[in-house]
């Protein structure tokens, strides 16, 4: 059969994401590129720690933290998460219009995030902790920006990929590339949880 | 092996400890270099009859016993190592814990029936710049630099920071070395115990910048009266001590060095501290002292050192001459 | 003539597009090959300033320059690019798959690290290069003036960021495309080695990566991680810099082992000893290599407790690598050994790396090592290790796989002058070094006063650097006399035990026409024993599907080119730099979204063909 024929329900193979190697190759591979992520934000979390109390010239963490406005963005990513979860399961079972209605919902709730950090980071700055008010402030930015920009390059991913493909069935060549996106997404998301954690949580209780 | 024993120039040579510290070091080293040639020995005895016993001859085509392996001889070559690695880790862990000076250990050292001061140890603080130290006494209110004034056979902690980027403070002959890390939370402790007196040489030991390896100081061992005469005499300077002779010297440096240098009671700390610089060895830290690499250095202290930060002043060369002069007489009070 | 030009073109562009591993070998292996000369014209200059005391050829900043870019030259743009050639070249034929996991990535990582080499060394053109040493400790790095750690920054990012891709495809196709039978304990060890090796770049870089950001942050967007005034901590560099720089000691050191595992056995004629302890041994090598990075800290003043069991944990990782000592000479014993130059070089690794071996555990004493730290004790120690251990490794490498890769066999006289010249140039050169540091030279000193007694040494030394810089150029004359007139070979002139041997010279594009059954440990040794002339086949003959090349890895790598050097001059150029930074970043955007966007299905080589074309290879 060939990689780019679309794939019917008899013929739907168990996972349509490695079923080739190519597929299992990907599948492998983006695991291996998430465990070198982890060591990256793992990095950029241990940076955090030994900063976290350097205000320099900045406002302490405690002042400026917004919980409220911050559990609405972690409720919207984790919301994100499920919808992704949703969109798999359909992949899975080759309803591909379900598939890509929820992806386009994680697309959309991505943004949102994305428009909620945006307006964080501004109220953050006009409080006067700025990238340069101190080592905290660098740290807190690298963090969470970090963080952020992973985001938003999943947003275009998805965005590119829901584009491309519109008006396309699953096969056995796009498949692997929307499950390596739930995936990412998925990864992303547990990040979140580990910053919300230790940035605003612990910074909240000084 | 023996040969490595006094090897070197005693002043800077880590393998001619003239101290508690670097002695300790130096046993260590033996005893791991010999653990080590022992391992050595055996392995290119070995390696060596392998080559000459199993090179293959001409016209031999046989093919040999492809060996997998042999469990015995695999046990012996991974617990031996264990047992030699075993015995050279335990004096590491308690050597690394005698040289260490953290609060804890000083008090253990009070109450471990030492001949205990009342104050316990003196401190001098160490302040590593690009590219000069300044020793401050802080007890005896004493700034000085490029030389440090060290009692014979009496321990003294020694706080190390830095002024810009990392150093390193070593003094291979007395100690082993330790950073001195920029910002106050990152101020290093170590302990010093000479056991000789002389002239020792210093060196800063981590990249700092173009003049790192002109970083040198002097580290002067004297008996404690001689200590103490010392610090009296660098006590009671003053500025204004200088003989008349030398008061256009003077008058130039009261207007262009004093805002950054100190002598005697006056002066800022931006620079290296010059009270009782007559007696040094050494114009900054590596020409001879005499007054014409004093005026080489004043002239253009980039030639010298470069990326220092003292500027250039375009003195005359008459000016260069009085405050020469001026710098030759400045010695610590009677 | 027109036709001779088009056909010239279309070989420059299909080394420009190609994602064939052999291929990419080749470019790893030329251009590290490249960077190797240009690291080791600095090591020279360094030699010539230091041969006797106070010389003034060269001082100050400019010696620092030249001692940071040997450093970061020779471990990033040197030894890691011919590792990775090695391996493009011979791990998808040691395990009798027809290419790596990813070509497309291999490409990308290829070009990517290409690129940042460059970048890397144009600093010398443009104002200056790095000078903070290859460590780059803030804040010295932080405050250098001009842009030479900017240079070093980018450059490494980029490099970096290829040499991350090539790890996670390697460590795929290992994992995923191995041949029928070929079980994870019958690989070869040198596929061993370069997997684990894959797996240190995996949880290694990306701390480095980090690390660049934060460096690039703070010196061109005033962050402030590292200034004390602000709150900053400079010893946050030294940790992220050496739980990336520690394992990538090992990074660098576990192909070699490797390589020298290969090579004598094969030269020996024997198995190699106790396969299983070896493999066992390289994976705790891989472990452990995380585990001990704050013995570059001794003297940062972590504490006791630290020190201590840093000290301990350094000192663990001599077992696994005295096993493995102890494995190759009894391979050797009860073998029948020829001393090939790939050999020679090879048995000249096992002592030499032993020395190199017993000064790591004298430096992991942490006490000692408060004298030996930033001593000319380290700087012999790690050349012991690395150019003792490492480069007569891929020396020994080189000429064995000469005849795999280019299917010629490298002269074997002037291959015995190479070593020989260069092998006691090199103990003549960094002998004497752990008696200097002793002696009380630091390290990085552009000069020593005479009176130290530092001289005679340090000029025996230098006389070292000079064989081995005769030692590298004949190797320079026996590449080109090979293939000015060298002779061809079969595909198995070393009588090999391992797959890479079993298929003709040259190797066909989709190297092996049936993919081989693998029976056992030396799979090509097995089938000899059992007589056979070639591998039991695992499938019949039958359609071969290959990737298409691709000229999007090399355009990406350019737009992060350009766009390093938007950020490199970000701090004092203003627009114009923003311009390259949003322009590069927009093509290599634009090359990753065309990626996605056009679907590449690759091509099939056709049966009959196939056939056809293996007729005329017999023939």
């Amino acid at each position: 059969m060939d990689v780019g024929e679309r794939l019917t329900d008899q013929n739907f193979p168990e996972s349509p994401e490695k079923a080739t190697l190519e597929g299992k190759n990907k599948f492998l591979g983006f695991w291996l590129f998430l465990g070198g992520e982890t060591v990256l934000f793992a990095t950029l979390f241990g940076t955090y720690l030994g900063l976290r109390n350097s205000f320099g010239k900045g406002p302490e963490a405690s002042e400026i933290f917004q919980l409220p406005m911050v559990f609405a963005a972690t409720i919207i990513l984790l919301t994100s998460s499920l919808t992704s979860v949703y969109a798999v399961l359909a992949l899975k079972e080759n309803r591909v219009k379900q598939m890509r209605r929820w992806f386009f919902i994680t697309l959309l709730l991505g943004l949102s995030f994305l428009g909620l950090e945006i307006y964080e980071f501004v109220e953050y700055v006009h409080e006067g902790h700025t990238f340069t008010s101190g080592a905290f402030g660098s740290a807190f930015y690298t963090l969470v920006g970090f963080h952020g920009g992973h985001v938003l390059f999943g947003c275009l991913w998805i965005t590119a990929l829901l584009v491309r493909n519109s008006g396309r069935g699953l096969t056995l060549y796009n498949a692997p590339k929307y499950y390596l996106f739930a995936l990412y997404w998925h990864f992303v998301d547990v990040v979140w949880v580990f910053i919300f954690t230790v940035v605003y949580l612990m910074g909240k209780v000084g | 092996m023996l040969g490595l024993i006094g090897c070197g120039n005693e002043q800077i040579s880590a393998l001619q400890p003239q101290g508690k510290g670097a002695s300790a070091l130096f046993d260590l080293m033996i005893l791991s270099l010999a653990i080590m040639v022992v391992v050595l020995v055996v392995v290119f005895i070995l390696f060596g009859y392998v080559l000459v016993k199993f090179r293959h001859r001409k016209g031999d085509d046989s093919i040999p016993e492809q060996v997998e392996g042999n469990h015995l001889l695999e046990v012996l070559w991974t617990a031996i190592p264990i047992v030699l690695l075993i015995v050279l880790a335990v004096p590491t862990v308690i050597t690394t814990f005698d040289l260490d000076v953290s609060e804890k250990s000083a008090q253990a050292t009070e109450e471990g029936g030492e001949p205990a001061e009342e104050e316990g140890p003196m401190t001098i603080k160490v302040t590593g710049h690009q590219y000069w130290w300044e020793f401050e006494y802080p007890d005896q209110e004493v700034v000085t630099a490029q030389e440090l004034y060290l009692p014979v056979d009496e321990r003294v902690n020694v706080e190390l920071s830095s002024a810009d980027v990392i150093h390193s403070f070593w003094i291979p002959s007395i100690s082993g070395k330790m950073d001195t890390n920029p910002g106050d939370k990152l101020t290093n402790k170590m302990w010093l115990h000479p056991e000789k007196t002389g002239t020792f040489q210093g060196a800063c030991a981590e990249l700092c910048g173009d003049s790192h390896a002109l970083m040198y100081f002097k580290v002067k061992v004297v008996e404690r009266e001689e200590f103490d005469a010392w610090i009296e005499s660098m006590k009671n300077t003053k500025f204004d001590d200088a003989p008349s002779e030398v008061a256009q010297g003077q008058q130039i440096f009261e207007q262009n060095c004093l805002q950054c240098h100190a002598v005697g009671d006056q002066g800022g700390n931006v620079g290296p501290a010059l009270t009782g610089f007559a007696d040094n060895d050494m114009v900054a830290g590596i020409a001879e002292h005499n007054k014409e690499n004093i005026k080489k250095w004043v002239n253009n202290p980039q030639e010298m050192k470069p990326g220092n930060n003292m500027p250039d002043f375009n003195f005359n060369e008459e000016q260069l001459d009085a405050l020469a002069d001026y710098l030759m007489e400045l010695e610590t009070a009677e | 003539m027109s036709n001779a030009h088009a056909a010239n073109k279309s070989v420059l562009w299909d080394w420009l597009t190609t994602v064939d591993h052999k291929k990419i070998g080749i470019l790893y292996l030329v251009s590290g090959g490249f960077f190797f000369l240009v690291g080791g014209l600095e090591a020279v200059l360094i030699r010539i300033q230091l041969m006797n005391p106070e010389m003034t050829f060269l001082t100050g900043n400019l010696y620092n320059q030249v001692l940071t870019m040997h450093g970061t030259t020779m471990i990033f743009l040197a030894a890691m690019p011919i590792i990775f050639g090695f391996m493009n070249a011979v791990v998808p034929l040691q395990i009798g798959a027809r290419d790596v996991a990813f070509p497309f990535v291999n490409s990308l990582g290829f070009w990517l690290f290409f690129f940042g080499g460059i970048l890397l060394n144009l600093s010398w053109f443009l104002g200056g290069a790095p000078d903070a040493g290859w460590t780059a400790y803030a804040p010295l790095s932080t405050t250098s003036t001009g842009h030479g750690v900017d240079f070093y920054v980018l450059g490494l990012q980029i490099a970096g960021a290829g040499t991350l891709m090539g790890g996670i495809n390697f460590l795929v196709t290992i994992i995923n495309m191995r041949a029928p039978g070929m079980t994870f304990m019958r690989m070869p060890l040198f596929t061993w080695t370069a997997f684990v090796t894959s797996g240190l770049i995996l949880f290694a870089f990306p701390a480095l990566t980090i690390g660049l950001f934060l460096l690039m942050f703070e010196r061109v967007f005033e962050a402030n991680f590292f200034d004390a005034n602000m709150g900053g901590n400079a010893i946050i560099w030294e940790h992220i810099f050496w739980i990336f720089g520690h394992p990538e000691v090992y990074i660098l050191i576990l192909p070699a082992f490797g390589i020298i595992s290969e090579v004598v056995a094969t030269f020996s004629r024997k198995r190699l000893f106790g396969y299983s302890a070896m493999v066992f041994a390289t994976v705790l090598i891989g472990f452990l290599g995380f585990m001990v990075w704050a013995h570059h800290m001794f003297t940062v003043g972590l504490g006791p407790v630290a020190n201590s069991i840093f000290a301990v944990a350094t000192m663990a990782i001599a077992i696994p690598t005295g096993v493995k000592i102890f494995n190759w000479v009894f391979t050797m014993w009860g073998g029948k050994i020829r001393f090939t130059t790939a050999n020679l070089f090879s048995v000249g690794f096992i002592p030499t790396f032993v020395m190199g071996g017993v000064t790591g555990v004298m430096l992991a004493v942490a006490p000692a090592d408060y004298q030996y730290h930033d001593s000319y004790f380290v700087v012999a120690h790690f050349h012991y290790v690395i150019v003792g251990g490492l480069i007569l490794g891929l020396f020994s490498g080189l000429y064995y796989w000469y005849p795999r890769m280019f299917g010629l066999m490298l002269n074997e006289a002037l291959g015995k002058w190479n070593f020989w010249t260069f092998f006691i140039g090199f103990h003549l050169t960094f002998f004497p070094q752990h008696f200097l540091g002793l002696m009380g030279m630091p390290r990085r000193y552009f000069t020593y006063p005479e009176e130290f007694g530092l001289g005679s040494l340090n000029f025996i030394s230098t006389i070292g650097a000079v064989f081995m810089t005769v030692g590298t150029i004949i190797f320079i004359i026996n590449v080109v006399v090979t293939h000015a007139k060298g002779k061809k070979v079969s595909g198995d002139p070393w009588d090999g035990r391992t797959l890479e041997w079993a298929i003709p010279n040259p190797t066909p594009h989709y190297n092996f026409l049936q993919t081989p059954l693998v029976r056992g440990l030396d799979a090509l040794w097995i089938e000899k024993m059992a007589g056979n002339k070639k591998m039991t086949p695992a499938e019949p003959v039958g359609d071969i599907h290959m990737p298409n090349n691709s000229v999007l890895p090399l355009f990406m790598s350019i737009g992060f080119f350009i766009a390093g050097f938007g950020f490199i001059y970000y701090s004092s150029a203003g627009a114009p730099a923003l311009i390259a930074i949003i322009v590069g970043l927009g093509i290599g955007l634009a090359c990753m979204f065309l990626r996605s966007w056009i679907d590449d299905h690759g091509h099939h080589l056709h049966k009959e063909d196939l056939l056809k074309e293996d007729k005329g290879v017999d023939a």
